[in-house]
């Protein structure tokens, strides 16, 4: 959780200090309250107006794995670590999580590791079937993740990389000469959280126009709206209406 | 180039010839340049018939071959993903079902299917609701492919294919008002299940729809399969292998038409579809043409899946029993599209206080979604349709992302267009079959 915080937010309204007790306890990786979840007055705690708002709700944190993983992931790792001598540097943490897998990968490695996961012959994951960013701010000091999806033909498996950037510094290799498909989707990622790949062949905007400002999918780049009128009444656009957390 | 008003110009085996008909001379060479005259550049859309929506293709042409054909995207970005966020997970359904317009339900089908492995509901959704939702992939994939066969026909010269291909698809499209209460944009499959049952009626119109749909596919064949100018814009034509395929990410009828069976049905089975039987065609040319015969034959398959999926259905519920999660109401069709059915505003409204304040907690506020991230993949008509969502734990999605087919699939133009005639293009564009809703989000 992040500290309460006196300064203004983006409206100018100072934000009330979190009651005790409001907080729920989620993971690093899982930020409790985003500033997409802020909502109407101003509201940070749970959102929960019945008188109950002390109400510490029970979260299963998620934590590194530890061997046995089952599945094919011990298999995974083991082949990994054998074709990859740097694995100890390159590899932060393993993941199990509802049946899937994830290895959180120092961005400076990622290239060389999709190079064994898509060469070795034990691993073979041929096609990278996704490449997208996701904004961990406030739970994370190096908020903007990539995940790689990588799927295995062969073996019919599929393995998460992730990857953990800085906004100061939002570098990782690119890996279009591994992958070419992730071209497009490393140019969205670019576009949509600034992330920089460096190597990329012609990394431009690609959905947003070429001169916009801002990068659209942080999580503190407002959505905006205006308030419309149903029936009557009228409706905040959707960032005021209230959020629970 | 430029065209002079003083020489008509026309091509030969020699070079250009120019018919002079008088003026100054050097106005006339002015118009040729030796070193770069042999490239133009030609900006094809964003709005063109031949497209599939707001596409802009920027080719690079000499005489009629293509030397670089760069695609430009984004023109139907309306920021979908980042709209989810700021609404709770049901909601979410009748978002993501506006992306690729052409394949609602499975749009739906992904979403649901990930927000339930988040929530790890996965093996309590009821036996019913998972065949209906094969039912209408399945009658909705054959819609799509309708829609292939219908604009890329129209795109290549067959103007008959369209109006019968968008003829048979507006039955399909009938059958899913039936059931959903409306044509398009349905958010029938939701977190837990499907919003309603099928209606009796409905199941009479599959029937019906299954079969005098072999009859149409007989015409269409008939029509397109042996007809010279069908057969010479189709055959070797954006020729793709397997390699090439999967180094770009294609995946769907495309990958199939190459050879390489990978269908996520059958390779990493969901929603059942291991207990079905069908084929995953394959052809091996990986041209236009095998992409043609992939999907007639899927539409083919697709009926047989449809078939079993009728005869599986069972009376049940077609929601998860946990009331925490499921949709308070059975919602009923009513003039203006599908909302509360009327008997459920009744009981909360005059009988019930509990189940007002259920409804007003659950509709409002949305259930809880425990914190972690999925990644689930479907077989679209256009390839693995994937959805990768965040929850922090609260009750919207922290992050959610559609690796689109279209998307992914459109890098593939380049290398189909490239070193062939301009009008290949358009055959190898049509073939992939990129839907810019659903690529552009």
């Amino acid at each position: 959780m992040t500290s309460p915080t006196d300064k203004p937010n983006d409206g100018g309204v100072p934000l009330p200090v979190v009651p005790a007790g409001a907080t729920s306890g989620a993971p690093a990786e899982y930020p409790p309250a985003s500033p997409a979840g802020r909502g109407m007055f101003g509201n940070q705690g749970t959102g929960d107006v019945s008188g109950y708002g002390g109400l510490v709700r029970q979260r299963q944190p998620i934590e590194e794995a530890s061997r046995p993983y089952g599945g094919y992931f011990d298999e995974v790792r083991d082949a990994l670590e054998e074709a990859y001598p740097a694995f100890n540097d390159a590899i932060e943490k393993v993941v199990v999580d509802r049946g899937e897998l994830t290895l959180h990968v120092r961005p400076e490695r990622i290239a060389e590791v999709c190079q064994v996961m898509r060469d070795d012959l034990a691993l073979r994951f041929e096609l990278c079937s996704s490449v997208s960013g996701a904004d961990y701010l406030g739970a994370d000091e190096r908020r903007l993740h990539v995940v790689y999806l990588l799927t295995s033909m062969t073996y019919r498996r599929r393995v998460r990389l992730e990857a953990a950037v800085s906004v100061e510094a939002p570098h990782l290799p690119s890996v279009t000469a591994i992958y070419p498909t992730a071209d497009w989707q490393e140019r969205e990622a670019y576009d949509m959280f600034g992330i920089v790949f460096d190597g990329h062949p012609n990394l431009t905007r690609i959905l947003m126009p070429d001169d916009w400002e801002g990068h659209p999918q942080r999580k503190d780049y407002p959505l905006g709206g205006v308030p419309v009128e149903y029936k009557g009444a009228e409706i905040q656009p959707p960032n005021e209406r209230r959020s629970y957390q | 180039m430029t065209t002079s008003n003083y020489a008509s110009e026309r091509e030969t085996d020699e070079g250009r010839v120019f018919t002079v008909t008088g003026g100054d001379w050097d106005t006339i060479v002015s118009g040729t340049d030796p070193i770069n005259d042999e490239r133009i550049v030609v900006n094809m859309g964003p709005q063109h018939p031949s497209t599939h929506g707001v596409l802009r293709l920027i080719l690079e042409l000499e005489g009629e071959t293509v030397r670089e054909a760069r695609s430009v995207i984004g023109y139907l970005h309306t920021g979908i993903e980042k709209n989810l966020e700021y609404r709770n997970w049901v909601q979410g359904s009748t978002f993501v079902t506006r992306m690729d317009y052409l394949a609602p339900i499975f749009n739906e089908t992904a979403y649901a299917l990930a927000v339930e492995k988040l929530l790890g509901i996965t093996d309590d959704i009821t036996e019913r609701a998972t065949t209906i939702r094969v039912l209408m992939m399945e009658l909705n994939r054959i819609s799509s492919h309708l829609v292939w066969l219908a604009t890329t026909g129209m795109e290549l010269g067959a103007i008959s294919i369209m109006l019968y291909g968008f003829r048979e698809r507006e039955y399909i499209l009938d059958i899913f008002e039936t059931i959903t209460g409306l044509r398009m944009n349905h958010a029938y499959v939701r977190p837990g299940g499907v919003a309603q049952d099928v209606p009796d009626e409905a199941i009479v119109k599959i029937r019906e729809f299954l079969k005098m749909m072999p009859k149409k596919l007989k015409e269409y064949e008939d029509l397109l399969s042996g007809q010279p100018i069908w057969t010479e814009r189709t055959k070797n034509v954006a020729v793709l292998d397997v390699t090439g395929c999967v180094a770009l990410g294609i995946t769907g009828p495309v990958l199939r038409s190459a050879g390489l069976a990978w269908d996520l049905r059958k390779t990493m089975p969901y929603c059942g579809y291991e207990t079905y039987e069908f084929d995953v065609p394959t052809h091996p040319d990986g041209d236009v043409w095998g992409r043609y015969q992939v999907r007639l034959a899927e539409i083919r398959e697709s009926m047989k899946l449809v078939e079993q999926a009728l005869d599986r259905l069972r009376p049940g519920p077609v929601m998860v029993a946990d009331r925490k999660i499921a949709w308070p109401a059975q919602l009923a069709i009513g003039v203006d599209g599908m909302g509360n059915s009327l008997e459920h505003v009744a009981k909360i409204m005059g009988q019930s206080m509990e189940s007002l304040i259920h409804h007003f907690k659950l509709v409002t506020e949305g259930f809880r979604v425990p914190p972690g991230q999925v990644y689930v993949a479907i077989e679209a008509p256009r390839g693995e349709l994937g959805v990768h969502a965040v929850s922090d734990g609260g009750t919207r999605p922290y992050r959610v992302h559609y690796r689109e087919p279209s998307f992914v699939n459109l890098q593939a133009l380049p290398a189909m267009a490239e070193g062939g005639l301009i009008a290949d293009v358009i055959a190898g564009g049509a073939s992939l079959d990129p839907v810019m809703g659903g690529c552009d989000r």
